[in-house]
């Protein structure tokens, strides 16, 4: 008998079967995923989450039989009162479908009818976002470098002896002793008895004396050729390279600016607010820092902490350009647009003081635009489903939208748009459109 | 029967914590028991330790240390994970398989008390079963199998390897639908001989490099498919028809299936007909494994191996392991360690203290002294079916207050027509033996044509028994995942056995 304590070994045996579960119920688990999120559970996103999806997806199928009519028997256990010939109502449907090839059936009946996934932080944000990109993240990324990491970048002649390529260098190595026809020391060992054999002999004829006199000579080529001709040359040592590339910067801040003039309801502030929250959980996965700057404004703006961006009311008139000329401010003074990636999301009604509206224009285009990654305008609409005309400030939007591809503007009117006009925005093929509204 | 030891016996243990040397301490005592008194013949043992975490994992694979990658696997995993981590499910004391050496797994968490019932239980008790039993000794080759799954593993790994996961998946889900048809029951049991299986592979893998010759890639497709000369029923004489298992009809005789493709199917099949016979006898062996292991620990606390606390701790977890809910609860279900367990009790009753009635029904063994010797035959010589046939007593049937029900669709009630008494003995026994028949139990589905000659269409005919058609959805998915595996379409007709009427037809694709 042997006893094996197999507790130390590796973990997570079925880790890899677990994750082509997933795999396969991809598309369904990707459903429950956004369902879970647009019914406005986003908050939980922060923990691991736990989704059903219809065990349809998973069914292993089977010849399988069932009970469909006629006549069998059963065996039960348990028989308090009854007696040959009692009748018993027939249970309701349960009984039949239940009893159905004894055990197989609740398989199909009585058992589970949606599979429930506990899936990490990670993996839930993965489907989540699954064919989400940011748009135009490389060529600006490289262009705003700050870290070098070294990587693998061939061979070369000289470097550090503990990149030393041992058996490129014992390749180049061997090539060159064939080359040059350096001699095996064993061959030399050869000669050398032959000689000593011949040596040994004494009274030689003429034949053997020419031959020892040969042999004596090969000897002392091979011997000299043996000498000078190295085992390990340093032309022959190849060391792998590394090449130093940049590493693209992984800092982001994000400007959440919001109207919160008495014409923004409390239902508005929501709609922003989850489209704040969608954009941050995006932010976060790409980037190793992501700060947040909450700035709101009515008459005039300020930066605000995050409780009081959403909860403290404020009334009064709209004027847009405050805004946008804080982000400036801030965005000068902290986040300098060599060393960010800057992201600005802008909820409003799309009510402004008309006489802003060119001013913010003007501030948007020439001053933040060239310096961001992105701009998201979402515009709520007050009366829910239907989305009115334009606004002044949509209007203007637009025009600043068509030059500038960075600027997305999206009408977003009941809580169930702000998923799909997120999608919108950052689906993969978002590039080439963003900005057409 | 050894001597009673008397009270200077040292106590195994005390208290609750378990070591390595309380283990073998425990197993030696035990082995001395099982071995010297009760006669058990095993497979040697091999005892590992393992957490709950892993026990999961054990679960998933039937128990068996190692088998290949497969979405399905991860699903059950998921589900005991689920299941576990809600509270709804404790995990077993321990698991064993049918292999040589008799691996057992234990639980750490467990008592040295739940340690030592449970080297009794399965490390002797089910290990016995395995070793005697006929349907085990007949099915099974239990010191190959462990290679063979290791083979199986490995061979599966390099086929996604070379083939692509999808590629590998896509045989593995429709050779795994079909898994139940994938035993031969009705031609004769044949042990498969596993390592020959290795051997197999390796050769036809070698075969394969050495003739192995590039320019036949470079050879213009044929246009198509040459119609087969000769009759198609010439041909089809070839493929041995009818057929029971359809995976072994797929395996030899499937048009389309690449090689590799063939040896999937065949691992999925072999493993398949090694797990067989386990459900046939799972009353049995779970009713020897209790029996054997409540037998041993009475003795450990008669010589004072053990201490009463510990012995309470076993009987406590016994009764837990042997409750028979009443049908209110669980329908028509039998806890096979509760009736199993009560049975091989009552046959060593009936061998050592008999009543008139016992004496009436179970002439050979009543009052035949020797309890042992009669549990160890029916063990070896019985599956659950002819077990009950044989051993049912009224005591049992009584105990359970056992009733039998008419269920007649066309009647808008159930009638009682047996229970426990001298008139319905017989029929209760006759029915509950029955629903453990493997016969009765499975779906008899036979391939009975493919039309080769013209659009090789597959038919098969299910076999129906009264009543009981197939579950049509599940046909269906199966069946598209038969005639993916053919690669031609396929038809399955269900026929009432009596009249030869076709009741329904599925079809695929």
């Amino acid at each position: 008998m042997d006893i094996i304590d197999r507790r130390p070994n590796p973990h997570g045996k079925n880790l890899d079967n677990r994750r082509r579960v997933l795999e396969r119920a991809r598309g369904a688990v990707q459903r429950a995923v956004r369902d879970a999120v647009s019914s406005g559970k986003i908050r939980d996103v922060a923990q691991a989450n736990a989704v059903s999806i219809p065990s349809d997806a998973l069914h292993e199928p089977a010849f399988r039989r069932m009970f469909s009519d006629g006549q069998r028997e059963v065996i039960l256990p348990g028989n308090k009162e009854f007696s040959p010939g009692d009748r018993i109502t027939r249970p309701p449907s349960g009984g039949r479908g239940k009893g159905g090839g004894d055990g197989e059936a609740s398989e199909q009946g009585g058992g589970q009818d949606s599979y429930r996934f506990l899936l990490s932080r990670e993996e839930f944000l993965d489907l989540f976002f699954d064919d989400l990109e940011l748009p135009d993240l490389v060529k600006r990324e490289i262009s705003t470098t700050e870290t070098m990491m070294p990587s693998r970048a061939g061979l070369s002649n000289d470097g550090s002896p503990s990149q030393l390529d041992l058996s490129r260098t014992m390749r180049h190595s061997m090539g060159r002793r064939i080359g040059l026809r350096r001699p095996r020391p064993a061959d030399v060992t050869d000669l050398q008895a032959r000689i000593e054999e011949l040596e040994a002999r004494k009274p030689l004829s003429d034949m053997e004396l020419d031959e020892l006199q040969r042999l004596r000579e090969e000897r002392a080529t091979a011997t000299r050729r043996l000498n000078r001709i190295p085992w390990v040359d340093p032309v022959d040592l190849r060391y792998r390279r590394f090449s130093l590339t940049p590493k693209p910067s992984t800092r982001a801040v994000m400007f959440c600016v919001m109207d919160v003039s008495g014409s923004m309801t409390e239902r508005m502030k929501e709609l922003g607010k989850q489209f704040f929250l969608l954009l941050h959980v995006f932010l976060e996965r790409r980037y190793k820092t992501l700060d947040i700057v909450f700035i709101r404004h009515a008459e005039s703006a300020e930066e605000v902490d995050e409780e009081t961006f959403f909860n403290d009311p404020r009334t009064g008139g709209t004027v847009v350009s405050t805004a946008l000329a804080e982000v400036t401010r801030v965005q000068k003074a902290r986040y300098p647009a060599d060393q960010w990636n800057i992201y600005v999301a802008q909820a409003s009604d799309g009510d402004n003081t008309g006489s802003d509206t060119p001013v913010a224009v003007e501030l948007l285009s020439k001053t933040i635009l060239p310096v961001v990654q992105y701009y998201a305008y979402i515009e709520i609409s007050g009366s829910g489903a239907i989305i009115r005309g334009e606004t002044d400030l949509w209007r203007a939007y637009r025009a600043v939208a068509e030059q500038w591809p960075q600027l997305a503007i999206r009408q977003v009117g009941d809580r169930k748009d702000i998923f799909p006009v997120f999608r919108e925005l950052f689906s993969r093929r978002s590039t080439e459109q963003a900005g057409a509204p | 029967m050894t001597a009673i030891i008397t009270t200077n016996t040292k106590r195994l243990y005390t208290g609750t914590d378990w070591n390595f040397q309380t283990l073998r301490d425990c197993y030696d005592a035990i082995e001395e028991i099982a071995v010297g008194e009760l006669g058990l013949e095993t497979y040697p043992n091999r005892i590992e330790i393992i957490t709950s975490e892993q026990m999961l994992d054990v679960y998933t694979s039937h128990g068996m240390p190692l088998i290949y990658p497969h979405w399905s696997f991860g699903k059950r995993f998921i589900g005991h994970e689920n299941a576990y981590r809600r509270g709804l499910m404790g995990l077993a004391y321990e698991v064993v398989i049918n292999s040589s050496p008799c691996i057992s797994y234990l639980m750490e968490e467990n008592t040295v008390t739940m340690q030592a019932l449970v080297i009794a239980h399965a490390a002797f008790g089910h290990n016995h079963f395995f070793r005697n039993n006929r349907l085990f000794r007949e099915w099974t080759d239990p010191s190959q199998i462990l290679d063979y799954l290791e083979f199986a593993r490995g061979y599966i790994a390099r086929c996604e390897q070379e083939h692509g996961v999808r590629a590998v998946e896509r045989i593995l889900d429709a050779a795994h639908a079909l898994q139940g048809q994938g035993v031969n029951r009705h031609s004769g049991m044949r042990r498969v001989d596993l390592n020959a299986e290795r051997e197999r592979a390796r050769e036809r893998r070698q075969h394969e490099d050495r003739t192995f010759n590039d320019l036949w890639r470079t050879l213009p497709e044929r246009e198509e498919a040459a119609p087969l000369r000769g009759g198609g029923d010439r041909a089809e004489s070839g493929l041995g028809l009818p057929e029971e298992n359809i995976l072994y009809f797929l395996e030899k005789h499937a048009p389309k299936l690449a090689p590799w493709e063939r040896e999937i199917i065949r691992i999925v099949r072999l493993i398949a007909q090694y797990f067989y016979p386990q459900p046939q006898v799972k009353m049995m062996n779970e009713g020897c494994a209790t029996w054997v292991h409540d037998t041993i620990m009475r003795r450990l606390h008669e010589t004072g191996r053990i201490d009463d606390a510990a012995f309470l701790e076993t009987i406590h977890s016994t009764s837990n392991v042997i409750a028979q809910f009443d049908f209110e609860q669980v329908g028509p279900n039998f806890n096979p360690y509760a009736l199993g367990f009560a049975m091989m009790t009552d046959i060593a009753r009936i061998c050592t203290d008999p009543t008139d009635e016992d004496r009436e029904w179970f002439p050979d063994i009543a009052g035949n002294g020797d309890p042992l010797g009669t549990l160890r035959y029916a063990w070896a010589e019985f599956r659950d079916e002819s077990f009950i046939q044989q051993y049912l007593s009224p005591a049992v049937m009584r105990r359970y207050r056992m009733f039998r029900l008419l269920d007649d669709s066309t009647k808008p009630y159930l009638l009682v027509d047996a229970i426990h008494n001298e008139d319905g003995y017989r029929a209760i026994r006759r029915s509950l033996a029955s629903t453990y028949d493997p016969g009765l139990q499975a779906e008899e589905i036979d391939v009975v044509g493919a039309d080769l000659a013209g659009t090789r269409t597959l038919r098969l005919e299910h076999r129906t028994r009264p009543g009981q058609l197939l579950q049509p959805d599940d046909a269906r998915r199966t069946l598209a995942h038969l005639a993916d595996l053919w690669g031609y379409g396929v038809v399955l007709k269900e026929i009432d056995t009596q009249t030869d009427r076709v009741l329904f037809t599925h079809s695929a694709p």
